[in-house]
């Protein structure tokens, strides 16, 4: 793409300080939930208790994550989010990838009409449709199972779908239409275009795509909670329903103090949760971060 | 001739061919639940075993909703003050995070990296414990002389500076999108426009004033946009329990809990309509 961006130099120590001041401060301001939850999350009883002790923690302890982990399930609920978020995310991505090749490669009529009614449908919050959703479903039958978040995927309407096939639209235009005509003169069929050309040329958009995806795939807990929550458990389901759940496993009659439900326990659990999406992170944190800016989503 | 029409017209079907996945999608899973979710919202429906049995009540559930229900009215404005507030300091604050890592500066991958971060591991359930268990109120602001001195205005006043200071970090945690979005923006005006205006005498005042903000002005109107459709379907809005809650009502399954989300969904358009007014370009 364009070779070089453009950054305003600053010159004057000053106002150097005070960026560095700012960009630090509110650093801290994003990471102090973070920081929060990690040291609540190693501190035994005694330190929660004790209002002296507020970062450092001095009986430090893992039983609250050996506890939460427990309640969790995470055994079986970190396979449930793996495979409810690869899946999903996998077929999105290329669902998207069919959808907008259609839509900008083929001079189809209306082809305005239909990228309008596309975007359109990103206003449209999840809960205007969530009962009739559940409606549809469970008419299917499909209810608790995966194929209730896969088929929309496929279809082009799962999570942000909109924005993916925005963003595909967007790269392809950017891609000189002289390869596919080169390689129809040749006698190649459209489909073979698309799987020979434009895809090995898309890497970039499909990557971005990929993990936006997933992500968000990961983190969806209002539609998947209700047509799938109670038969396949994702991680961030099993921490939504983790009071109840821990209730139940440790009934307070029977607890000892130490196993009676505090912050510690129930930040080990969203640390826990998280874990995997930061681990992800660290390692794609180019793809991540810059590929919004690579692939073109805010249009030429 | 005929031949050149008749490849444009198979050049076109092949087109429709791949978008059609895209159309049957929309249809069943987008506007199917759409449009019955409104049809819903105003009939009685009975499910016996020879069918389904549905009476037209009218307005009755949207009336019920504001008059009847004791929860709904105070989640639903609730959420919607939530979007109103929220919206405005999440735009601002991600305009002026992404001019800060314009510049030439060290560590801006790393700092990009950390504001970035939350847009990874933000859920419903995440963001709950995090806020039930203290860990997303960075300061107790009650000790601060700001925030009791907004404490002492009238309450219609004092509400959206108390607002920011107890949802400061959750405002930091929606803004990661925003800030890529406005940076992606920054990197698009050319450096021939500012050297221009530099040489003829503009400070960085002036420069942010008469340049960055018309040339970002259409990235504002995105982000904003994005903003409030992100926050209207959060997991954790307080409209979502009333949705989910009524859903099984013995005595209108479904229906009222679709008066509910339309509802909803005509204030969260409305949000949005009042936001494009304000920012769309005006010739």
């Amino acid at each position: 793409m364009r070779g070089s961006f453009y950054y305003k130099y600053i010159k004057s120590p000053s106002t150097k300080l005070v960026l560095y001041v700012l960009l630090i401060g509110i650093g801290y301001a994003y990471l102090y939930p973070l920081l929060y939850m990690i040291t609540t999350s190693i501190m035994s009883v005694e330190d929660l208790v004790n209002p002296t002790i507020r970062w450092i923690p001095v009986h430090p302890t893992l039983s609250n994550y050996k506890l939460a982990w427990q309640v969790l399930e995470v055994s079986k609920s970190l396979l449930n989010s793996i495979y409810l978020s690869v899946v999903p995310a996998l077929i999105q991505t290329f669902s998207t990838a069919i959808i907008a090749y259609g839509l900008q490669r083929f001079d189809i009529p209306l082809k305005r009409f239909w990228l309008v009614l596309v975007l359109a449908t990103f206003l449209i919050p999840a809960q205007t449709t969530l009962v009739t959703k559940y409606m549809l479903f469970s008419k299917l039958k499909l209810v608790g199972t995966p194929l209730a978040s896969f088929l929309p995927a496929l279809f082009g309407q799962g999570i942000k779908s909109a924005i993916f096939i925005l963003l595909f639209y967007n790269f392809f235009q950017m891609l000189p239409k002289t390869f596919d005509e080169a390689a129809e003169l040749d006698g190649a069929g459209p489909l073979r275009i698309f799987w020979t050309i434009m895809l090995p040329l898309s890497i970039p958009a499909l990557v971005t795509t990929f993990i936006f995806s997933l992500v968000w795939y990961w983190n969806e807990t209002l539609v998947s909670g209700l047509i799938l929550g109670n038969s396949i458990k994702t991680l961030p389901i099993a921490l939504r329903d983790f009071i109840w759940r821990y209730a139940q496993m440790f009934p307070s009659t029977t607890g000892s103090s130490a196993n009676r439900l505090n912050e510690g326990i129930r930040l080990a659990a969203t640390f826990i949760t998280i874990l995997p999406l930061l681990i992800t992170y660290l390692f794609l944190q180019r793809q991540f971060v810059e590929s919004l800016e690579r692939t073109g989503i805010t249009g030429e | 001739m005929s031949k050149r029409l008749k490849a444009k017209t198979k050049r076109a079907l092949v087109g429709y061919l791949f978008f059609s996945p895209w159309i049957i999608g929309f249809l069943l899973f987008t506007a199917y639940p759409f449009f019955y979710s409104l049809y819903l919202s105003f009939f009685k429906v009975r499910f016996t075993v020879s069918g389904v049995e549905s009476t037209f009540v009218g307005f009755e559930f949207y009336k019920y909703a504001f008059r009847g229900d004791l929860t709904f009215p105070i989640n639903f404005t609730n959420t919607i003050t939530n979007i109103i507030l929220s919206t405005p300091l999440i735009v601002i604050f991600a305009l002026i995070v992404a001019i800060l890592l314009n510049n030439k500066i060290k560590f801006r991958a790393f700092f990009r990296l950390l504001y970035f971060l939350p847009v990874v591991i933000i859920s419903g359930p995440v963001v709950s414990e995090l806020v039930e268990n203290n860990a997303a109120r960075i300061v107790d602001p009650g000790k601060y002389f700001i925030y009791q001195f907004f404490t002492t205005l009238p309450d219609r006043i004092s509400f959206p500076f108390l607002y920011m200071f107890d949802n400061l970090v959750l405002i930091l945690w929606f803004s990661g999108v925003q800030i890529l979005f406005f940076l992606a923006g920054l990197q698009k005006i050319s450096s021939s426009i500012y050297e221009a205006a530099k040489i003829d005498g503009a400070n960085s005042w002036i420069i942010f004033w008469k340049i960055t903000l018309p040339l970002i002005r259409p990235f504002i109107l995105i982000n904003t946009i994005y903003t409030i459709v992100d926050l209207a379907s959060f997991a954790n809005n307080s409209v979502n329990t009333s949705i989910t809650q009524h859903m099984f009502d013995i005595d209108r399954p479904y229906s009222y809990s679709a008066a509910l989300s339309w509802i909803y969904f005509v204030a969260v358009m409305a949000i949005i309509g009042v936001a494009f007014l304000i920012l769309r370009k005006k010739d």
